[in-house]
């Protein structure tokens, strides 16, 4: 599919254009995230009209007093809240969530390297060898760190 | 890019080429039956997992609601429709009125990408003609498939973490925190062995991943699917990550009853926690429909007699219950993993694996092509795995020993 839209890009390149046919691989192109715009749209428009017919359908009782006010109380085991909801965690969360964004951003560089194989060759799997081992000695380095230990 | 390409491009090139009712007609027609077999697919899956596992727990199971308690999950959902609103006072009212959209659209999106059917049988390139035209059996199929898979994966964490903090109370907040650590953590897993399937057929479209592991393979016998070519081990890191995105046993520490409640939708009520549960069960769904495009060929398979495109359709729901199945079987028989040993599991077996099972395919099919010696690439793999883990060993060894100096330091 990309492959075709390229070609079609050196078509429509190319001064003997045949505007036509660049101007459908385009729209093949296009049609298919605006299906997936559609699709979006039908699923927001699922949810809406769930959300709108329990919110004809449901009891709704607004009024505010000691007893009405009890089942706002956010759920703690049944005793009362203590201090703010808003606890705070462990940092680790955090250094994984840092870690993973070291990951993910290796794998934008690797999926065009996956793709074109034999295109790369030799000197793609040498300079992917190298990538991905400075990685594993990142990785490697946050073991060490005990970043990644839990308990 | 000559003036001809700018003037295509200027000249809305959504309408150019032939857009008859007939095209029109077919995005529609493919928008419904997407939504109605989600839809219906979901309903079942409730069913068939709360059937099948009170037969391994030697229950009867739902069985009221319609034949075999078929519609239990329908009267379920009819039952959420009249329950009461709530909102939890310290609730950040916005964030937590839409959170559940988050969830719930990407589920929905990501079938849009899943073949389901089409024309792969002898050699055909899975195209089947309706209303004159012809096009794919699936909804759509942008030339990035495999992406979209993972970017809507990620966006589901949002609703996961949103839905977990606007509630404002903390059993929720904890829930959030430890999903969006575990889907992300699997994520990356997830991300490195789809990669292997990538670097096997060439191509990112889901449909035409299904195109190149359609035919026979091996010897001839055996299916080029990509489970094969792949040598397996992709596969389970796969379904493994894929378990673990979803949050279902035995990873489902995200909702673990016994120490946080229900997790991040302790707060959500009604209508809103049916979203919840519907994005849930979809995206059970929808991992299984992609586990089969990715490593089992899809709907591609023999057709004996008949138009192909139907037996199509019969493989791609075989393949899909299998995996069904399996999930369900993993919640039967599974205990729960803990929190440690989901992260040791997946940052230093999972990703290691993967990278390193990515860079042998990658070896193995140069070799192949360029005539190498085998046994010197071979060694110089062997030793180059060895040295890792070795490296591997020896920091986790180290780490262990620092903290336990830590601890003795701090006593």
């Amino acid at each position: 599919m990309l492959a075709q839209v390229f070609s079609a890009v050196d078509a429509c390149a190319s001064t003997t254009a045949d505007t036509a046919a660049c101007g459908q691989t385009y729209s093949d192109f296009l049609r298919q995230w605006l299906t997936v715009a559609i699709f979006t749209g039908v699923a927001f428009g699922m949810g809406a009209v769930m959300l709108g017919i329990a919110a004809v359908l449901r009891p709704s009782n607004k009024r505010t007093g000691a007893y009405q006010n009890q089942k706002r109380i956010g759920y703690e085991s049944g005793v009362d809240p203590v201090g703010s909801g808003w606890t705070q965690t462990q940092v680790r969360y955090y250094i994984f969530a840092l870690l993973f964004v070291l990951f993910d951003v290796e794998a934008v560089f690797i999926f065009p390297w996956a793709m074109r194989l034999e295109d790369y060759g030799t000197f793609g799997l040498i300079e992917m060898l190298i990538f991905i081992a400075l990685l594993a000695l990142g990785l490697v380095y946050a073991v060490r760190k005990k970043v990644l230990q839990w308990l | 890019m000559s003036a001809a390409t700018a003037v295509v491009i200027a000249g809305d090139p959504l309408l150019s080429g032939e857009v008859d009712l007939a095209t029109i007609g077919i995005v529609l027609l493919k928008v419904l039956v997407t939504f109605v077999l989600l839809l219906v697919a979901t309903m079942l899956m409730v069913w068939f997992e709360r059937k099948l596992v009170s037969d391994m727990q030697n229950r009867i199971g739902p069985n009221r609601a319609g034949p075999f308690g078929i519609l239990q999950t329908l009267a379920d959902g009819i039952k959420l429709f009249f329950k009461e609103n709530l909102m939890p006072e310290r609730a950040e009212r916005r964030v937590y009125a839409l959170a559940p959209f988050l969830s719930f659209v990407p589920a929905f999106l990501l079938f849009a990408i899943i073949p389901i059917g089409g024309n792969f049988a002898d050699g055909g390139d899975g195209t089947v003609t309706i209303f004159g035209k012809e096009t794919y059996l699936q909804l759509a199929d942008p030339p990035i498939g495999i992406l979209f898979v993972l970017a809507m994966s990620s966006i589901a964490v949002y609703g996961v973490m949103l839905a977990g903090w606007s509630s404002g109370s903390k059993y929720p907040l904890l829930g959030s925190v430890r999903a969006s650590a575990q889907m992300v953590s699997y994520e990356a897993a997830m991300g490195l062995s789809a990669m292997a399937v990538v670097l096997v057929t060439g191509t990112l479209s889901t449909h035409n991943m299904v195109v190149e592991q359609a035919g026979p393979g091996l010897w001839g016998i055996l299916p080029n699917w990509a489970i094969l070519t792949t040598l397996a081990v992709p596969f389970v890191i796969f379904v493994i990550a894929g378990t673990a995105e979803l949050n279902r046993p035995p990873f489902d520490l995200v909702e673990a009853e016994q120490e946080l409640v229900a997790g991040f939708n302790t707060e959500y009520s009604s209508i809103r926690f049916a979203l919840f549960f519907l994005a849930e069960f979809m995206n059970t769904v929808t991992m299984s429909a992609i586990f089969v495009t990715l490593f089992l060929g899809g709907p591609a398979g023999p057709a004996p007699w008949g138009p192909a495109w139907v037996w199509s359709i019969g493989w791609f729901f075989v393949k899909l219950v299998c995996f069904l199945f399996m999930f369900v079987w993993f919640r039967a028989t599974l205990p729960r993993l803990r929190y440690d040993q989901l992260m040791h599991l997946g940052w230093k077996v999972l990703i290691p694996a993967s990278l390193g099972w990515l860079l042998m395919l990658g070896a193995i099919r140069l070799t192949l092509d360029n005539d190498w010696n085998p046994a010197l690439v071979g060694t110089i793999g062997l030793v180059l795995f060895l040295v890792f883990w070795a490296l591997l060993r020896g920091a986790n060894a180290s780490a262990a020993a620092r903290r336990e100096l830590d601890e003795e330091l701090t006593v």
